[in-house]
């Protein structure tokens, strides 16, 4: 009975111990975040490595998403005469939602297993050691800027993959489908408000915080060496989309 | 002065250091030598902080160290340099830059004088011209030079080494040998070095302390161990010269 107790409690121990690991991070990250000395040029790095470099993957996401979605609702609209709605119901999606998330999912992708697989590799390589022997904390040098990179640059690329969704939807609704533009643009401001974006981009700053906070703790705790590494990144991409599509569902539901 | 006072260390069931005892005199180079795996890194990263042990004392200059917090911890450390055994340079920096990111983070110090350094300490170890040279494009022992070079770069009084020869050819193993010798004559810093190469240790060590099970079991100059009738000794210098 003890063995079956045992075999059957070890996933929620593990759970457990996770969740207590990466708490402990969050703690630490915190309180190093206010202490001297402050890196900006690290953080500056960061944000361009997660940010400017991301552009190029957001905007074709972005793009796509705004122009598939308008080709879908067209369809189902037209049933019942309603394709005046396609441009409200494309910007309130892309705001609210699709931007936000896609974004949150192609950045995790991207940068959130490249910092787990960086932090894994500099950590067999006894890098984050050497860090810690020169007296500069890996935590403050490795994690803080990465996460507040992450949090300040999510929300600016929802903001670019919302716009260029919406021009998409706006390219194929109006040239394509032949949608009166007038009436696009005037559903898009008559229905939108200004805090379904806001609300976007806060939900966006949330996916930051996840994918830059787990991407680093599987990093940090990555043990074994090549293979150790690998399996760091691909847990950090599955943890952080996991999470990321379990914290829309509660966001969405205190926000809206 | 280093002082370890009946250290204890256990990774799960496992004791890897058991109420070890062992002092280190200033200004010498004193290697730690015992079977692989016999806890020699462990040993090592306790003296410097990076592993704290479950009992006992580490006494650095007067300091102890074993509860102190990071911000405190961080202080003492600067009074460390340490060479991994594959050197654990950054690899996205060159060669010139790993040099430097000590100084920059701890030394009040104008460009040039930081370059200045840097090429002092790259031709103290022999790497004139590979200031620009990333990392990967080193081999093996210009990597523990490169690594050497980072680690005296704030001068410090203690210098600890991982192993600096393993993974070397003969030739390249007695040349890290010679640097090692020749920096601590030029720094007048403390060595630690661990390593299981005898050869290697008999030539750079003024003291060997031999780790066996936990413990420290013995204790002297090259020519005390060498005669010594401490059978885990003699085994262990005989086993390895065969």
């Amino acid at each position: 009975m003890i063995r079956f107790l045992e075999f059957a409690g070890r996933p929620l121990v593990f759970f457990v111990e996770e969740c207590g690991r990466i708490m402990l991070l969050l703690l630490s990250t915190i309180s190093w975040m206010f202490r001297p000395p402050f890196r900006f040029r690290v953080v500056f790095r960061q944000m361009e490595f997660v940010g400017v470099n991301s552009v190029g993957v957001v905007l074709i996401t972005g793009a796509f998403t705004g122009m598939v979605l308008a080709l879908q609702t067209y369809h189902g609209f037209k049933m019942f005469g309603g394709e005046s709605l396609v441009g409200s119901t494309l910007a309130l999606a892309m705001t609210r939602e699709l931007g936000p998330v896609f974004t949150a999912l192609m950045v995790t992708g991207r940068v959130g297993s490249a910092m787990a697989a960086e932090l894994g590799t500099m950590k067999v390589t006894e890098q984050i050691d050497a860090l810690n022997t020169m007296s500069v904390n890996s935590i403050q040098y490795l994690v803080m800027p990465r996460i507040i990179a992450a949090i300040l640059m999510l929300p600016v690329l929802t903001i670019i993959s919302d716009f260029v969704g919406i021009v998409g939807g706006y390219f194929v609704g109006v040239n394509l489908l032949k949608i009166n533009s007038g009436i696009f643009i005037a559903k898009i401001i008559d229905i939108v408000e200004l805090d379904d974006i806001f609300n976007g981009l806060i939900k966006a700053a949330f996916f930051g915080f996840i994918l830059s906070l787990i991407g680093c703790y599987k990093g940090i705790y990555t043990i074994g060496g090549a293979e150790g590494v690998g399996r760091a990144t691909t847990q950090s991409v599955v943890l952080s989309s996991i999470l990321i599509f379990i914290s829309d569902y509660f966001l969405t539901a205190v926000m809206f | 002065m280093i002082k370890l006072i009946k250290i204890t260390k256990s990774f799960n069931s496992q004791k890897v250091l058991d109420e070890l005892d062992l002092n280190i005199d200033s200004e010498k180079i004193t290697v730690i030598i015992g079977q692989s795996g016999g806890g020699k890194s462990v040993l090592l990263k306790h003296i410097i902080g990076l592993i704290r042990p479950d009992s006992g004392q580490i006494i650095i200059d007067g300091i102890d160290i074993t509860n102190l917090n990071d911000k405190k911890l961080n202080e003492v450390r600067k009074k460390f340099g340490m060479l991994f055994q594959d050197a654990a340079l950054f690899d996205s920096m060159t060669v010139g830059e790993n040099v430097a990111f000590p100084l920059n983070e701890h030394a009040r110090l104008s460009r040039k004088e930081v370059d200045k350094i840097v090429n002092e300490k790259l031709n103290l170890v022999g790497l004139e011209n590979m200031t620009h040279k990333m990392p990967s494009e080193l081999s093996g022992g210009m990597r523990k030079r490169a690594g050497l070079a980072r680690a005296i770069a704030l001068d410090p009084k203690i210098v600890l080494f991982d192993e600096p020869t393993t993974g070397l050819d003969p030739i390249m193993r007695e040349s890290i040998d010679e640097l090692i010798v020749a920096t601590q004559k030029r720094t007048k810093a403390t060595f630690i070095v661990i390593s299981h190469d005898i050869e290697s240790t008999f030539r750079i060590a003024h003291k060997v302390a031999m780790l066996y099970q936990g413990k420290i079991v013995a204790v002297g100059t090259p020519d005390e161990m060498r005669s010594s009738n401490n059978s885990f000794v003699k085994r262990f210098i005989k086993d390895l010269r065969d």
